[in-house]
């Protein structure tokens, strides 16, 4: 194997900090943000509908901008365009050896991205799991007590902007990225450098919707519907902005995950012996590279509404608010999916290696996942059942939303199969894995009231699908994203998580999201409207029961932390290499992972899943193949 | 790099299939009355209106019928994990079951049936029995009811953030509080002047969006007296939490007297307000907060 370690003179330790890094990155890019603020400063003179309002979004946005250009360029994204078109040889890898600095910079490394992600992801969702503390603070008293309603409605939008911009790569990026090429056979991602920039696309993104706390806030919740997302003050240009980038990671996460998957699979891995978190990070994938880029098209159009003065979605100067929402939903729908299918490709993936046997009905498995990633792209104007589109399309959009529970329903019949006879062993992970099917039971059906005309009309708007969309999101997503720490965290990082730590999280986290969320249908039924800062009275009892519960429900993430802490810095007891006696390819290799994964490219020869099949080959040849004589 | 040492465990017999149908088959037949008969006259939004009385069916139905479902999923999943929990510390692998294509046919086109004939009961009730089940249907409904120039037309404006409502059958008075008549088909053309709200008017089973540039029509026939809670369902800006009332359904003399003394004392105001329409295109204006 090829070690990339140079001899290099020592250096003081502040010298390390000079270089294409993070800091670098992040003085260039304050830097940039002062230069564009000016640049658009300049651009405003003489526009009265710049002028004329106190806040200037051309320099807000001229800031993000050259900001965000600041922060590439010192992080080393141009140095390979730069070198190219200087006709100096320039370096395809990136920093892929090296200490902890490789973790701070640009890398190329996949198994590097994927702990930036895990990291990087994590930071922001647990921001945006404070805001939901700060919300449910709030939602103590029926009228507002904790914090003004403009600042309820920034923590509301902030919490939900956050959740859904950094969940919507919770799986693929730290797992997708980290496990794919591993389980494929692979040494690489298809595009490194892309993959790079995907994950260092999101902290900007993180920043900059923070940002919006200091331009007024943002008015409008995740969804920053039109005439108010253009009406509302400058921190709706942090919005649009951050989610733009958060767009543009996710396409290009897809492509760069399409791509790999269907180029660089070893020999021998057919598309039958494909592990099915592979064919959920697949499906997912064609969701990200399709439905995104009208996310950012949609956004950009609301950004010019604001900024140069066009009225794509201004009723008044002849646009339409519709546009808007058809295209956000057009995006929001398979969104929701982008959020599901990891978790149903992760959960089928601990099953069977804790019930000991074949997933039973991969094909059917498979089936679902693609069944819901066409359906996915058919469904979206359910959001729009009341806003007065033609009515006359509306049982066409109840019929295939409730198509799409189908497809949905085989990953149940798939867990239910693979977990009868099974030797089932209640490992954490497995605890996980369990609870996702409780939960998304709950979801799942709580949204074929959504689908139904007559029932959306009591519900569209909502506490019910506030209720609901949690138990999807968090109950599917978030659960199954722990399932795949618990499983994989041993083998990214070299050390056992903490087990009895890791039973306390589960239980906490699982009974107290249920007691948080389940009463919120009721609250829903009982004509809580969603995004109030106050309610009726009579509610209250109900509101302090559910607070108390997410107060629990966020200590418990305090727990994982505690975990996470204590088992990376204190403990550090070495894992296995295969502390779950898993088929999987992943499983395989040494831990910690080498450089180049596999010493040379392995030869699959039976599928992962084949528990208890006697005589079945081991997974994949790793080691040198002894070529067979000729005529055999 | 080995997979450590594996057997194969032997089958076990108890009828595990047997005693699972007999425990989903009993809280099935303890749940489905329950809901019907107990929870279902307290599921929302109640009889007010037909409309109403056709999405509280609609609920109550379909809680009855997603109970067994979830009874069935979450008693195979309880009982698995129970019967077949393996405590050893030796990982023993089990039978290599990958699937049986009877089965898995039979629950695709079980699936399929319900799913099917859930959107064709939601398409029918939508349609054919209750002109829109209160949904805002846009400007040119398609369930319209049969003598519809019968109906008592309001028109609701959403603004940030409070409703009114003009009457174009009592010379377009505009008023800030809502009565409606017992017994009468009821129009309701909902519109904007400023950003997207969602009228919810919950005991009424009506929620219709209100687009500023748009005539969004829902359709109630009131059943019922009594009280009715109005929010707004879309978040339409700082106070959208605020945006409620409490309007009534009344006698229809008492609706004509209400009305027609609304009148006097909206008579001074009425020549400040633009003439009615079916919309209103205010002039642009950013930065309201």
């Amino acid at each position: 194997m090829t070690t990339y370690a140079a001899e290099r003179p020592l250096l003081p330790a502040w010298r390390g900090l000079i270089g294409f890094n993070m800091f670098t990155a992040l003085a260039l890019g304050a830097g940039g943000w002062f230069l564009g603020a000016w640049i658009g400063g300049q651009i405003a003179v003489g526009n009265d509908y710049l002028i004329a309002t106190d806040q200037n979004d051309v320099g807000i946005l001229m800031g993000y901008l050259f900001g965000l250009i600041g922060w590439l360029g010192g992080l080393g994204f141009f140095n390979y365009p730069v070198s190219r078109l200087l006709g100096r040889p320039a370096t395809v890898r990136e920093k892929e050896s090296g200490g902890a600095a490789r973790y701070f910079t640009l890398c190329t490394d996949h198994k590097v991205v994927g702990i930036q992600y895990f990291f990087g992801v994590g930071i922001f969702f647990f921001i945006g799991g404070l805001n939901a503390m700060l919300m449910r603070t709030e939602l103590l008293r029926p009228v507002e007590r904790a914090w003004p309603a403009g600042q309820y409605l920034s923590l509301m939008s902030l919490h939900g902007t956050m959740m859904i911009m950094m969940t919507s790569a919770f799986i693929l990026g730290p797992f997708g990225n980290y496990f794919v090429p591993l389980m494929i056979g692979a040494r690489r991602m298809a595009f490194p450098r892309i993959e790079a920039l995907t994950f260092w696309l999101v902290p900007p993104a993180g920043l900059i919707l923070l940002s919006a706390i200091a331009f007024g806030g943002i008015p409008t919740g995740w969804t920053g519907y039109a005439p108010l997302g253009t009406e509302g003050r400058s921190g709706m240009d942090a919005y649009i902005f951050a989610f733009m980038l958060i767009g543009l990671s996710l396409t290009l996460t897809g492509i760069n995950l399409l791509t790999t998957i269907l180029t660089m699979r070893a020999p021998g891995l057919t598309w039958t012996r494909l592990p099915i978190f592979v064919w959920g990070v697949l499906s997912t994938s064609i969701l990200m590279a399709l439905a995104a880029p009208v996310l950012i098209a949609a956004l950009l159009m609301e950004l010019m509404d604001r900024a140069a003065n066009t009225s794509f979605y201004l009723t008044s100067s002849g646009g339409s608010p519709y546009l808007y929402e058809n295209l956000f939903w057009f995006f929001g729908h398979p969104e929701v999916y982008i959020l599901a299918l990891p978790g149903f490709g992760i959960v089928l993936e601990i099953l069977p290696v804790f019930a000991r046997k074949p997933l039973w009905g991969y094909k059917l498995a498979v089936a679902g996942m693609l069944g819901v990633t066409f359906l996915s792209f058919m469904v979206w104007q359910h959001h729009l059942f009341v806003s007065g589109m033609n009515s006359g399309l509306r049982p066409f959009y109840m019929l295939t939303t409730e198509l799409i529970s189908i497809p949905t329903g085989f990953i149940f019949l798939n867990a239910m199969g693979t977990l009868w006879h099974g030797r089932i062993r209640f490992t954490v992970p497995m605890l996980f894995a369990l609870a996702f099917f409780f939960n998304f039971l709950i979801g799942g059906l709580s949204g074929i009231f959504l689908s139904d005309v007559p029932s959306d009309v009591t519900t569209h708007g909502s506490y019910f699908v506030m209720a609901h969309f949690h138990y999807t999101i968090m109950g599917g997503l978030v659960f199954a994203f722990f399932a795949a720490v618990y499983y994989w965290l041993p083998k990214m990082t070299g050390v056992v998580l903490n087990e009895r730590l890791g039973k306390i999280h589960f239980w906490l986290m699982f009974v107290f999201f249920n007691l948080t969320f389940f009463p919120l249908f009721a609250a829903g039924f009982l004509d809580m409207p969603r995004r109030v800062s106050t309610y009726a009275p009579s509610l209250q009892t109900l509101n302090d029961f559910v607070s108390a519960s997410a107060f629990v429900l966020g200590s418990s993430m305090l727990i994982f932390i505690a975990n996470l802490i204590y088992s990376l810095v204190f403990a550090r007891i070495p894992a296995a290499e295969n502390p779950w006696a898993s088929r999987g390819l992943e499983w395989q290799v040494p831990t910690p992972v080498p450089l180049e994964n596999f010493e040379r490219i392995p030869i699959v020869n039976s599928g992962p899943y084949e528990y208890g099949v006697e005589g079945a080959p081991p997974t994949a040849t790793l080691g040198p193949v002894a070529v067979p004589a000729a005529g055999s | 790099m080995t997979i450590p040492h594996t057997e194969v465990g032997p089958a076990r017999v108890p009828r595990h299939w047997l005693r699972m149908v007999v425990i989903w088959a009993v809280l099935s037949a303890v749940a489905i009355p329950l809901i019907v008969l107990v929870l279902g006259p307290h599921l929302p939004p109640g009889r007010m209106t037909s409309e109403a009385g056709s999405q509280r069916d609609a609920n109550t139905l379909m809680t009855a019928l997603l109970a067994p479902i979830v009874v069935s999923v979450l008693v195979f999943f309880l009982y698995s994990i129970v019967a077949f929990r393996e405590r050893g510390a030796a990982i023993v692998d089990g039978p290599p079951l990958r699937g049986h294509v009877p089965m898995q046919t039979a629950w695709v086109l079980f699936t399929s049936v319900i799913v099917v004939a859930l959107a064709a009961w939601g398409s029918y009730t939508l349609i054919v029995s209750s002109h829109g089940a209160g949904g805002g249907q846009g400007p040119d409904p398609v369930a319209v009811p049969s003598h519809r120039s019968q109906d008592l037309v309001v028109q609701v404006i959403g603004q940030q953030w409070n409703w009114t409502y003009r009457f174009p059958a009592y010379q377009d008075v505009e008023t800030d509080h809502l009565e409606l008549p017992n017994h009468s088909p009821i129009e309701f053309h909902v519109t904007s002047l400023d950003v997207t709200h969602s009228f919810w008017a919950y005991q009424l089973g009506v929620k219709a969006d209100a687009v500023p540039g748009v005539d969004n029509v829902a359709f109630v026939h009131t059943r019922d007296d009594g009280n009715f809670n109005i929010r707004c369902a879309e978040l339409c800006g700082l106070w959208h939490g605020h945006m409620f009332q409490t309007g009534n359904v009344v006698t229809p003399v008492a609706f004509k007297s209400w009305i027609s003394s609304e009148q006097k004392a909206e008579a001074p105001n009425l020549r400040y307000l633009p003439p009615f329409g079916r919309t209103y295109f205010p002039a642009p204006f950013r930065r309201a907060g």
